[in-house]
C-alpha cells in the first residue's frame, strides 16, 4: 500500500500495519476450524473457552496493546502509561465489580450478541464478515486463550479498594500457568 | 483609496459564494442551521496555520508542480492541457467541485483522476499517469485548486441517484474483521477520540491533502484504503467503482460545503 507509518503509533491505522507483528508476539489467533465451541446462556459464557486458564499480567499487556487488544482505541482504562486512551466507550476500572466473569467472556467473544449495533468488535468469532483482509481470513480477532488471559485481568479491575489489583493478579495466576 | 475600491469587491465575492453555499446545503436537506463541520475544523490550531498560509503549506510544492506540467506538452501532438484548456483559474474553476460526474461515452461515473487520465488518452495521445503517483497527485492539485472556496455541488443528473445510492449502501455496510461500517464511527461518533486521532465527519472537502502521517500529498482514495485497512478490511484498488460510488456519496453528503484544496490534516 506504500506510505509512512512512521508517527502511526498513535493512530488507530497502526491496527493493520503491526497486526502481524502483533500476533507473532503472541500466540496466533486459530482459523476457523479450530474455534472453540462455547455455550451462550442468557448472555453469559460461563465456561472458559477450550478450559483454559487465564492470566492477568498477560491480559494487561493485551489490553494495554492497541494493535492486538484495540480495546484503548475506544475505553479508557487504569493503564497509566499508555496515553491517547479513547473515548467511544466508558472507563473500564471497576469493571471487576461490575460483571461476572461468565459476562465478559460473553462481551468480548461476541459483544453483537448482547446488542446487535454495538461497534465493539467480536474477538471470537469468524463468521458474517465482509471483505476481511486475506491476512485475517478465517481467523478470530483473539485466540481462546487471549480471552481468558483479558477477562482475568478485567476481573482485577475492582471498584472495592479491599482487594489490591496485585492481589488478585496474584490470586488468579493459577500454578498451571506459572509452570508453563 | 486603494482599499476603499477592494473592500466592497472583496465582500461581494464573498457574499455570493456564501450564497451559493446555502443554497446548495438547503438542497441536501439542512435547512436552518449545518452543523456539518470539515476534518479541518477538528485539527490543532498549529496544523490549521499550515493549511492557512499558503507559504507554510506543504501541499502547495506539488500545486506549483501541477502548474507546470498543465503546460507541458505530451503525445504525438505535442499538446499541453493548456493547449486546449487555457488558463486554468478560468477554464477549471468549479470543476473539482462538481466531480465525480457521469462521463458522455460509457454513461458512468467517473472521479476527477479518471477525467484527466481520459484528457490523457483520448485528447493527448499520451501515456495516463497512473493513480496516486505523484505526477497524478500534482496535476489533480492544481487542478483542484482551482475551485478553492466553492461550494463542493454534485452535479444535478439523474444518472448519478442510482450510483450515490450504491456509495450509501457501502457507507452503511459493516466490513473487515474489526466489523466496522464507515457510518459507524463518521455518522454515529464523529468528534470522540478513536485512540489519538478525533474521528471527523470524512467529508472530502479537501483533497487531494497533505497528511502529515504520510509526510506526503495523497487522494481522498488513499484515505478511504486507509480506513478500510484500519477495520483490517480489503481495500479496493485505486480507480475501482465502489470508491467512485463511494465519493459521490461523500460528495453529496458534503453538498454545500466549501472545498479548501489543497488541505493538511494529521
Ligand atoms: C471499536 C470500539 C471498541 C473496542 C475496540 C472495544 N470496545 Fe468494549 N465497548 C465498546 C462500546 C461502545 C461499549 C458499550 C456497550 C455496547 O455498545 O454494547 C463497550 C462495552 C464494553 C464492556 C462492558 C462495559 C460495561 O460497563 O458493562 C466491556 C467490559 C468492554 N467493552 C471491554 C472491552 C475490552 C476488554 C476491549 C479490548 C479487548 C474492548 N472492550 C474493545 C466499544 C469498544
Ligand atoms: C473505526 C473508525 C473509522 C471507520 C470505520 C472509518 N473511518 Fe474514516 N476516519 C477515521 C479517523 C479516526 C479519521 C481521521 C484520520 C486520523 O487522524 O487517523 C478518518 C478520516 C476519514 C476521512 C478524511 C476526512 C478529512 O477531513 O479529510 C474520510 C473521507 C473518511 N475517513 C472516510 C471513511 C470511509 C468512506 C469509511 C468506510 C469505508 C471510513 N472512513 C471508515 C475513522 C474511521
Ligand atoms: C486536445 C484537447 C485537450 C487536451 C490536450 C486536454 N483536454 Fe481536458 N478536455 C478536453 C475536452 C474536449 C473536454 C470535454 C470532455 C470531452 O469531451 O472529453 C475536456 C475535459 C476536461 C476536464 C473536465 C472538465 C469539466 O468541466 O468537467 C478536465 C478536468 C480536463 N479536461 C483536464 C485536462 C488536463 C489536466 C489535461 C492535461 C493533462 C487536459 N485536460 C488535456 C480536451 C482536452
Amino acid at each position: 500500500m506504500g506510505g509512512s507509518w512512521s508517527v502511526a503509533a498513535l493512530f488507530w491505522l497502526a491496527v493493520t500495519a503491526s497486526s502481524m507483528t502483533a500476533y507473532a508476539a503472541g500466540s496466533p489467533p486459530e482459523p476457523i476450524a479450530e474455534l472453540a465451541p462455547f455455550v451462550v446462556t442468557d448472555g453469559i459464557i460461563a465456561e472458559p473457552l477450550q478450559g483454559r486458564i487465564g492470566d492477568a499480567v498477560r491480559g494487561r499487556a493485551i489490553v494495554a496493546n492497541r494493535q492486538l487488544g484495540l480495546c484503548l482505541l475506544c475505553h479508557s482504562a487504569p493503564i497509566p502509561e499508555e496515553r491517547f486512551q479513547g473515548n467511544l466507550s466508558g472507563n473500564l476500572a471497576g469493571i471487576g465489580s461490575r460483571a461476572s466473569a461468565g459476562q465478559l467472556r460473553m462481551r468480548l467473544v461476541d459483544a453483537r450478541q448482547l446488542n446487535p449495533s454495538t461497534i465493539m468488535p467480536s474477538y471470537y468469532r469468524v463468521n458474517k464478515l465482509t471483505r476481511v483482509t486475506p491476512a485475517q481470513q478465517g481467523r478470530t480477532i483473539f485466540s481462546a486463550q487471549q480471552i481468558e488471559d483479558v477477562v482475568a485481568y478485567l476481573l482485577t479491575l475492582r471498584d472495592d479498594r479491599g482487594a489490591l489489583a496485585s492481589d488478585a493478579i496474584r490470586r488468579i495466576r493459577s500454578p498451571a500457568t506459572e509452570n508453563k | 483609496m486603494v482599499f476603499i475600491w477592494l473592500l466592497p469587491a472583496t465582500f461581494a465575492a464573498i457574499g455570493t459564494e456564501a450564497c451559493a453555499a446555502e443554497e446548495a446545503a438547503n438542497k441536501a436537506g439542512n435547512k436552518i442551521t449545518d452543523s456539518r463541520k470539515s476534518g479541518y475544523d477538528f485539527m490543532s490550531a498549529s496544523t490549521q496555520a499550515l493549511q492557512n498560509d499558503d507559504s507554510q503549506n506543504p501541499a502547495m510544492l506539488w500545486v506549483k508542480d501541477g502548474e507546470a506540467l498543465w503546460g507541458r506538452e505530451a503525445g504525438k501532438d505535442k499538446k499541453s492541457c493548456a493547449s486546449c484548456h487555457g488558463a486554468a483559474p478560468k477554464s477549471m474553476r468549479g470543476v473539482a467541485a462538481r466531480y465525480p460526474a457521469i462521463e458522455k461515452k460509457t454513461r458512468r461515473p467517473i472521479n476527477l483522476q479518471q477525467r484527466i487520465n481520459l484528457c490523457q488518452k483520448d485528447h493527448q495521445h499520451a501515456a495516463p499517469f497512473a493513480p496516486e503517483t505523484q505526477e497524478m497527485l500534482r496535476i489533480e492539485s492544481y487542478v483542484g485548486m482551482q475551485s478553492r472556496g466553492l461550494a463542493i455541488t454534485p452535479p444535478r443528473d439523474a444518472r448519478l441517484a442510482a450510483f450515490t445510492q450504491k456509495g450509501k449502501v457501502q457507507f452503511e455496510q459493516r466490513m473487515g474483521q474489526l466489523d466496522l461500517s464507515c457510518a459507524d464511527c463518521h455518522d454515529n461518533h464523529a468528534g470522540k477520540k478513536l485512540g489519538g486521532a478525533t474521528i471527523p465527519e470524512a467529508h472530502p472537502t479537501a483533497y487531494p491533502l497533505y497528511r502529515l502521517e504520510w509526510q506526503s500529498l495523497g487522494s481522498v482514495e488513499r484515505r478511504l484504503r486507509n480506513c478500510m485497512s484500519g477495520v483490517r478490511a480489503e481495500p479496493y484498488p485505486y480507480g475501482a467503482p465502489e470508491f467512485v460510488e463511494l465519493e459521490l456519496y461523500l460528495a453529496a453528503r458534503a453538498a454545500g460545503m466549501k472545498l479548501e484544496t489543497p488541505g493538511v490534516r494529521p
